[in-house]
């Protein structure tokens, strides 16, 4: 596994929204400028601290979706749960020019830069496309030709985090290709996949062993469970495999 | 550098009092048990699995899986802390203190680092794993540790962040100089103790 240490201690800062866009019914970007940021690698997160008034406080992770950018600037994409005490407040309370703290960047392990290499592959369940698509973006606007295959699970086609953007990209970019399975609805027409992501789709999406492709996995514990044993069984080594997972085993 | 902000229109959840000495600062109860790994779940057969002790211990130790199995385990129940700010509580555990691993050797340290399988590793002073603080447990809730909780067998350190606990874990390494593991060298705290919040570097 290899390392990379980040320098200097991570303080907690405001930043100001400075915009925010519905990508789902569930999902919202927030788009905060945050004076003292010191830039950020794709795939990294930043820690939220909300303070009630009594001085009450929540704190929880969320990934960072854009791209570095010259500007101290960061973008954050949530999905609400319905029954969370954080996430709700996210989508549906903060509004363009409140402040919110955070600190950050965190995590050096489920990064990719272009300089990396690849080619890459990402596959992500439902918002894990975030960080995924920090690293897209970031790809996007340094023009690499590195080959990128997205494998990505929705539940529907309304459920897509990022589908427009996907799709200019798709356009724009011959180096990139996106790879949609819809789970549970599917539209009138639809041809592509319709299942979860099994060992069998992986075999038909990815790039052959030999060509050592870097891997990153993002999504639910049993999804990205799934997915990385299948890789493993296909022979891609372990080592090149990063995962990055939320929410409960479903057990309790 | 925020004294005294106050995020516009947020409630928040306030936990029950007898929660609320339990639960470490910035962190939320959670009932489900989350999984948190950096890389795929390693499937050791039982049979290529091994525990051992190496470093500066004259001889190094080695137990099969059997071995182990028969080494006098231990049942913990305990809370537990996560640095991606979820804390459970009253978790069930049985396994082998690492006092009584340690006893059967003798060393010259004043750390360890524990290597996993996948290639994980976590360093810790001695001093926070002697002393009935530390286990390698192989049954959670009464059932074989599953792999993606780290099974066959993972470290056990519930005083500080569970990452610190690393799943599929192989070996202690004892040192006599400390050297930071896989996460610590990634911008995580070197210590961990989460009533002191020590996340990442310069907590």
């Amino acid at each position: 596994m290899e390392r990379r240490t980040i320098p200097g201690r991570l303080s907690w800062q405001l930043g100001e929204v400075v915009a925010t866009q519905e990508e789902t019914a569930r999902a919202k970007s927030i788009t905060l400028a945050v004076p003292h940021w010191n830039g950020h690698r794709p795939g990294q997160h930043v820690d939220v601290r909300l303070t009630a008034e009594d001085g009450y406080q929540a704190e929880r992770s969320y990934s960072i979706a854009s791209a570095p950018e010259p500007e101290p600037r960061v973008t954050l994409t949530v999905e609400r749960i319905d029954d969370g005490e954080v996430s709700p407040y996210l989508t549906d309370e903060l509004r363009v020019g409140d402040q919110l703290e955070l600190r950050g960047p965190i995590g050096g392990y489920f990064v990719w830069e272009v300089q990396m290499g690849g080619p890459l592959l990402l596959v992500a369940g439902g918002s894990g496309i975030v960080p995924l698509m920090a690293m897209i973006r970031s790809w996007a606007a340094l023009g690499s030709t590195i080959p990128i295959r997205l494998l990505y699970s929705s539940r529907s086609h309304a459920g897509v985090i990022y589908r427009d953007e996907l799709a200019r990209l798709l356009k724009s970019n011959s180096k990139l290709e996106v790879v949609h399975t819809l789970t549970r609805e599917q539209p009138p027409g639809w041809t592509g996949y319709h299942r979860r992501v099994d060992t069998e789709m992986l075999r038909e999406v990815v790039w052959p062993v030999e060509q050592r492709p870097l891997l990153y996995i993002c999504g639910p514990t049993p999804f990205v469970e799934t997915t990385a044993t299948g890789l493993v069984t296909l022979g891609y080594e372990p080592g090149r495999i990063k995962t990055e997972r939320f929410g409960p085993t479903g057990e309790t | 550098m925020s004294k005294g902000f106050v995020s516009r229109g947020f409630q928040g959840r306030r936990k029950s009092g007898g929660e609320r000495g339990r639960i470490p600062p910035g962190q939320y109860l959670e009932r489900g048990f989350p999984v948190l790994s950096a890389g795929p779940t390693p499937h050791t057969p039982l049979a290529n699995w091994d525990f051992s002790l190496l470093g500066e211990i004259d001889p190094p130790k080695r137990w099969t899986w059997e071995a182990f199995c028969a080494l006098p385990h231990e049942k913990v129940t305990t809370d537990i802390h996560c640095v991606t700010k979820w804390s459970k509580l009253d978790t069930h555990w049985e396994g082998v203190s690492v006092d009584t691993l340690l006893k059967q050797v003798a060393y010259d340290a004043h750390y360890m680092i524990a290597e996993s399988d996948g290639g994980y590793t976590t360093n810790l002073p001695l001093e926070d794993v002697l002393g009935g603080k530390a286990w390698v447990v192989d049954t959670y809730e009464g059932q074989p540790l599953s792999p993606e909780h780290g099974g066959p067998a993972r470290l056990l350190v519930p005083h500080l962040y569970f990452w610190k606990s690393a799943k599929w874990v192989r070996g202690l390494r004892l040192v006599r100089q400390d050297e930071p593991g896989f996460w610590e060298s990634l911008g995580y705290h070197n210590h961990g103790d989460p009533w002191k919040e020590e996340r990442y570097r310069g907590d």
